[in-house]
């Protein structure tokens, strides 16, 4: 299906990024036999919490899920991959299904976005492929008592990363969204193989890369300003820049501002449906988040928003009703 | 590229002044109208001698100390250099780039990394998070190469340093810069598509007026490349190592420095942006010399054809200041204060009694003369010194200045005092001593008389006092403070002891730590938590000062000491927080890899006779020629290397002036051969039986005689590199080849003491130290003289013809490490080592229970030949290897402990 260029739609109105994938997931309570298919049968390590490989071994599920945040509004769908590198997968053994995951979960956002996109043909969906920040950080030592040690090194994370991606433009995917990231030199990791990627030929991609802010240091977890890892990342073209997770919305204010006022890309945010409650859950109304994220369109900062963790597709529902209303940030080549 | 283009037009287009962004973890953005951007350039082994040691010796967390008071200093970027032959460059840039990537602080700011190295430069920028400075890529090795470069750079998020170099050398002329700068710009901006922004041209400052005629157009030269740069190049920013362009006046601060500020000026003006400049080498530009100032941009501006010579003779002037004064007495016209002042700045004794007597009479009491201009004076040296206007040496000479005038009014104070007795107190008393079984002083000694400087009292109580000696006397005379110094590594654990014996006595007074094993860590970590009251570790004399008057001033007292604690108490934390637990591997393992020379292929050196020989009464003019300078500059906290610290920037004229003087008394301590150098040297059959090294006491090798035990390597080593002992560089027995093991113990402290003593009864100090300080280096001196004699003519393996350079360099085979340093660093095998050479006998030396050498300027150490024998440091080592060598030795483990406590691991 031929779609026209994101950045054409862009330009005329905000998009919308769909909401959690964790979150809906949980409503369905999966068991361990539901991470599992014929091959997984005998995997020696459980696998309850990978939800990456319900992908492959539960697709019905995932669809499902991509099918509720298209009705609901989404333009942009994430793939069902954050923790599809090598690095991630570790944890479970399952490093040789990061290509199935990534080709698969790819596929499946795809056949979601074009079906839906059928039935609208005025309204183009997206699908971008979910790259998370990995379990371990480059810049940042493992251990207390050692400030000069690492965990990882550029070329393990270059390497890992860019295999994923490859699974993600193999499997069909609109775009690339490095995601959460919390170490720059991560980030920095993954742009160097995907650029490397291009490079040897595969299908280019415009690359969104967010940035996740901890606390309200306005720092990520590495230590930089927003605008210092600004300033690190845009020696690559990409799509958006732009803040996920970790904040809610209000408190993301002066750091999407930051962005708002200085990126030479577009510039998105998703955010948590507010902090966790004690009992980890998120729990801003659609209707509280909508008002919050109102503001930042109120002010035109945003061409891109969605949800983060907590949040669902009333979340997503109610952003784009919001949204609707107002025009999208000036992209500064225009000002 | 599918959004290159855009993304290049979106960027231009949103920043018209093409601004660099550059980040650490903070943002740095120099746009066309920002400030001249400094670099800072102490971080950089080429540049700096002591970073190079701190990476050399594996201090990395003082190296890490270097790059923090850079910053906190106000450099903007660090400039991150190590390229050295002897160290692993790019793991060193890799350890240290991610160790200051732990310290918020020093990480805010971005990072240049610099190298002729591209292999560096990429391992560099594999490690930083934010966008830093690549330093530097050329199109010196062709086209291909810079591209292939420049898009590395560019694929890293980087921005490049671009040295107007290329296939046919260096740019020297506007023409050339222009041509390559503009050639380099288009395929950087055309072909790989980078950012103008990111890039930064280093035109060349080349030196100028050398008298040499196509030099004269270098610095304007430069100033018109760079304002063509910035005209036709957009977005291309400018940048540039400033000191080179004083080169030919150096040793002439005045010129150099009007020089940088005026090169600074036009250049800035002519659009340059940034550059490497040491703060301490630029003269205000409003403040320079006008006279001085026109001659210079003569020279800089190419504005006359006489311009250089105007200005060499010009410079004349600010030169011939030093050679001047001697016949410039104008200062005598001045008011007596001023004469005073004069006199204690410049060091010169004179006319100090002359004075003295005047102020005397001037002013109502004699210690309101000391109380005023001399005081005054010396609280003007005291400035001077720290602002580093002023050295070590100067400041010894003030002291002794002050020194004759205090004793020149001294019987007038005690008259006065007798017929009229109240008490005027010092500033305060300070107790000073090298603790037990240590015997080193020129340190304490260099305290001691700039405390005296500023009047407080000092006690020194000399070299080797024990513990109790040191606090009786500190509770007789009721002191302020205590001072305790030391050199050899067990001083350390003897001034824990004398800290928690103050404790026990229940003494609150301060306590000072100096000397040259001390440390901040050690004093932190080991002394302060003994010790209820202030601890301080003093780093240089300088310091004292500050440190004495804050501890026990009424105002500060109380709010300093509690700082004090609390600085200490921090520091103590975050060392445990940050104590690397380095891994090490097992001694098993280390022996596995242990160096493996062929000793099938090789057959050691016999000597032309094994045993000992002694040299008394060694001819000092022979040991002349074997000193090496370059310590006793330091010793005089000068640093530099010589011969070219004699024409340093800085501290140049007052280390030629320190070298004519010590020269002078080497020529009377020659010539009246008022020091005894006594040696003596030992070859013996030996062979390795694992890490120890057997002596045999024949040829026939059955009966071992003394057993040498060394220490091996236990850190982790890349592939193909062995964890040394010295035993390796010794045939195993097991070969069945005869090998040999030498010793030497020298010194040339005989008879100092006398000296020194009538030094310092003609209340010169500055000779008394000068006198240590040579003793010192003839030793060391001796120790080369006889490596030479052993290896050309009693060992004689060897017909090197070598000068003197190449042998302090040790361009020889063989080696000869002394036990207590690096390679083997436990003093206690100095007692074998004696008894072998029955050194007490043959040299009148002796050792201290802490295994300190008698007296202190001598040196003992063994010699091995072989030729891949080298020096090295052992590292940490762990407890497996602690309890095997108590058991080589033959004592218990906690006894290994103490001696060996620097290195442990645990």
């Amino acid at each position: 299906m031929n779609k026209p260029d994101i950045r054409e739609q862009l330009k005329q109105r905000i998009l919308i990024l769909d909401g959690a994938m964790g979150t809906m997931i949980q409503k369905y309570t999966l068991g361990e036999n539901d991470f599992r298919n014929e091959s997984l049968k005998d995997h020696p390590k459980p696998l309850k919490g990978n939800n990456d490989l319900l992908s492959i071994t539960r697709p019905d599920v995932i669809k499902a899920i991509h099918l509720e945040y298209l009705n609901a509004g989404a333009d942009i769908l994430e793939t069902n991959t954050f923790s599809g590198t090598t690095i991630a997968q570790e944890d479970y053994g399952c490093e040789h299904l990061v290509y199935a995951i990534n080709f698969e979960s790819a596929k499946l956002a795809k056949e979601a976005a074009d079906e839906v996109t059928a039935q609208n043909p005025d309204k183009p969906r997206y699908v971008a492929g979910s790259m998370g920040p990995t379990n371990k950080t480059a810049s940042i030592s493992p251990d207390i008592n050692d400030p000069g040690k690492r965990a990882i090194t550029f070329d393990e994370l270059r390497i890992a990363f860019k295999d994923q991606a490859k699974a993600l433009i193999d499997g069909g995917v609109d775009l690339l969204l490095l995601e959460t990231i919390i170490d720059t030199l991560n980030a920095k990791a993954a742009l160097f193989g995907i650029q490397e990627l291009f490079d040897e030929g595969v299908r280019e991609v415009p690359i969104m890369v967010s940035a996740t802010i901890t606390d309200a240091s306005g720092r990520t977890l590495s230590g930089q300003t927003t605008e210092a890892f600004l300033i690190s990342v845009e020696h690559m073209p990409l799509l958006s820049v732009g803040l996920n997770c970790a904040l809610g919305a209000a408190a993301m204010r002066p750091y999407l501002q930051v962005l708002a006022n200085k990126a030479p890309f577009f510039v998105h945010v998703y955010p948590n449906a507010g902090l966790p409650n004690e009992f980890g859950q998120y729990d801003e109304s659609p209707e509280f988040m909508g008002q919050q994220v109102e503001e930042f369109l109120k002010d035109g900062f945003v061409n891109i928003l969605g949800g983060c963790c907590g949040t669902t597709p009333d979340h997503i529902r109610e952003m784009a009703k919001r949204a609707e209303k107002y025009q999208p940030r000036h992209e500064k080549v225009e000002a | 590229m599918v959004y290159g283009p855009w993304t290049m037009v979106n960027k231009i287009m949103n920043n018209a002044n093409y601004s660099l962004t550059l980040s650490g973890l903070e943002p740095l953005i120099i746009y066309s109208g920002s400030n001249f951007i400094n670099v800072g350039e102490r971080t950089n082994v080429t540049g700096s001698r002591k970073f190079l040691r701190c990476i050399q010796e594996g201090r990395y967390e003082d190296a890490v100390e270097i790059a923090r008071e850079q910053v906190n200093g106000g450099a903007q970027i660090i400039d991150i250099n190590m390229d050295e032959g002897m160290i692993d460059g790019k793991e060193a840039m890799v350890r240290f780039l991610n160790l200051i990537a732990s310290e918020p602080d020093i990480a805010r700011v971005p990072v240049m990394i610099d190298s002729s190295k591209w292999e560096i430069i990429e391992a560099g920028l594999q490690v930083i998070q934010g966008k830093g400075v690549v330093n530097s890529i050329s199109m010196k090795g062709g086209e291909a190469e810079f591209i292939a470069q420049a898009k590395k750079v560019k694929r890293y998020g980087a921005a490049v340093i671009v040295m107007a170099f290329d296939e046919e050398g260096q740019a020297d002329s506007y023409e050339r810069r222009i041509e390559i700068c503009e050639r380099a710009y288009r395929i950087l901006v055309d072909q790989v598509q980078f950012n103008p922004a990111d890039i930064i041209f280093d035109p060349n400052i080349f030196p100028v007026a050398t008298g040499m005629e196509e030099h004269r157009r270098n610095a304007i030269d430069f100033f018109r490349a760079t304002k063509w740069i910035k005209e036709n190049l957009p977005g291309a920013k400018v940048s540039g190592g400033v000191s080179n362009v004083s080169f030919s006046f150096r040793g002439n601060d005045p010129v150099r420095e009007a020089m940088h500020s005026a090169f600074l000026f036009h250049g800035i003006h002519h659009g340059m942006d940034m550059g490497i400049v040491n703060p301490s080498q630029l003269e205000v530009y409003d403040e320079i010399d006008k006279e001085l100032l026109e001659r210079v941009e003569d020279v800089l501006l190419d504005r006359r054809d006489d311009a250089t010579e105007r200005l060499l003779d010009f410079a004349e002037n600010f030169k011939g200041k030093a050679k001047e004064k001697k016949e410039d007495l104008s200062w005598r016209e001045a008011p007596v204060e001023e004469r005073l002042s004069h006199a204690l700045v410049k060091g010169i004794t004179d006319f100090v009694e002359v004075d003295v007597e005047e102020a005397r009479t001037k002013y109502p009491r004699p210690l309101h003369v000391i109380e005023g201009p001399l005081m005054n004076g010396m609280n003007v040296v005291g400035d001077l010194f720290g602002a580093g206007k002023m050295f070590l040496p100067q400041v010894v000479k003030s002291a002794r200045v002050m020194k004759k005038a205090v004793a020149y009014l001294l019987p007038y104070m005690e008259e006065e005092k007798r017929l009229n007795p109240q008490n005027d107190k010092a500033n305060g008393k300070v107790l000073m001593a090298t603790v037990k079984g240590d015997v080193h002083d020129i340190g304490k000694n260099i305290v001691g008389v700039v405390l005296s400087c500023n009047s407080y009292e000092i006690i020194d109580m000399g070299v080797m006092v024990p513990a109790d000696k040191i606090l009786q006397k500190a509770i007789e005379e009721k002191v302020d403070v205590i001072g305790l110094s030391g050199l050899i590594t067990p001083s350390l654990d003897e001034m824990v002891h004398v800290a928690s014996e103050m404790e026990r006595l229940g003494m609150d007074i301060p306590l000072l730590i100096g000397g040259a094993t001390t440390s901040r860590v050690h004093t932190a970590v080991k002394i302060d938590p003994v010790y209820s009251g202030p601890v301080v570790h003093v780093l240089d004399a300088s310091k004292s000062v500050p440190v004495v008057s804050s501890l026990i001033s009424e105002e500060q007292m109380t709010a300093y000491r509690a700082q004090v604690k609390q600085e200490n108490a921090d520091f103590r934390d975050d060392y445990h927080k940050r104590k690397a637990v380095k891994n090490l591997i097992s001694i098993k393992d280390a022996r596995a890899n242990a160096l493996k020379l062929d000793w099938d292929n090789y057959t050691p050196p016999a000597p032309k006779q094994i045993g000992v020989k002694a040299f008394r009464n060694f001819p000092l003019d022979e040991l002349r020629k074997y000193i090496d300078w370059t310590p006793f500059f330091q010793s005089w906290e000068l640093a530099g290397k010589y011969p070219s610290i004699l024409k340093d920037d800085v501290v140049g004229e007052e280390a030629t002036r320190l070298f004519q003087d010590a020269n002078a008394m080497l020529d009377e301590i020659v010539n009246r051969r008022l020091f005894t150098a006594n040696g003596v040297v030992g070859i013996f059959p030996a062979n390795r039986v694992d890490d120890d090294v057997e002596i045999y006491r024949d040829e026939t090798r059955s009966g071992v005689q003394e057993t040498f035990h060394f220490l091996r390597q236990q850190n982790q080593k890349a592939a193909g590199l062995p964890n040394l002992s010295l035993a390796d560089f010794i045939a195993p027995k097991e070969s069945g080849k005869a090998d040999y093991l030498g010793g030497f113990a020298v010194t040339a402290g005989l008879r100092v003491e006398e000296l020194v003593k009538k030094y310092e009864a003609e209340l010169d100090d500055y000779r008394a130290i000068m006198a240590k300080a040579l003793a010192d280096r003839l030793a060391e001196a001796f120790a080369e003289c006889m490596h030479h004699k052993v290896r050309t003519e009693l060992w004689a393996y060897s017909d090197e013809k070598l000068n003197n350079e190449e042998l302090i360099s040790e361009k020889y085979q063989g080696i000869r490490p002394a036990p207590g340093y690096p390679a083997c660093p436990d003093h206690t095998e100095k007692r074998p080592l004696f008894d072998l050479l029955k050194a007490e006998e043959n040299t009148d030396m002796q050792l201290t229970e802490s295994m300190a050498m008698m007296p202190a300027a001598a040196v003992s150490g063994f010699y091995f030949s072989h030729p891949e024998s080298k020096y090295f440091g052992l590292g940490k080592i762990d407890k497996d290897q602690v309890h095997d060598y108590a058991q080589r030795k033959g004592h218990s483990v906690e006894w290994v402990e103490k001696w060996l406590s620097p290195v442990l691991n645990y």
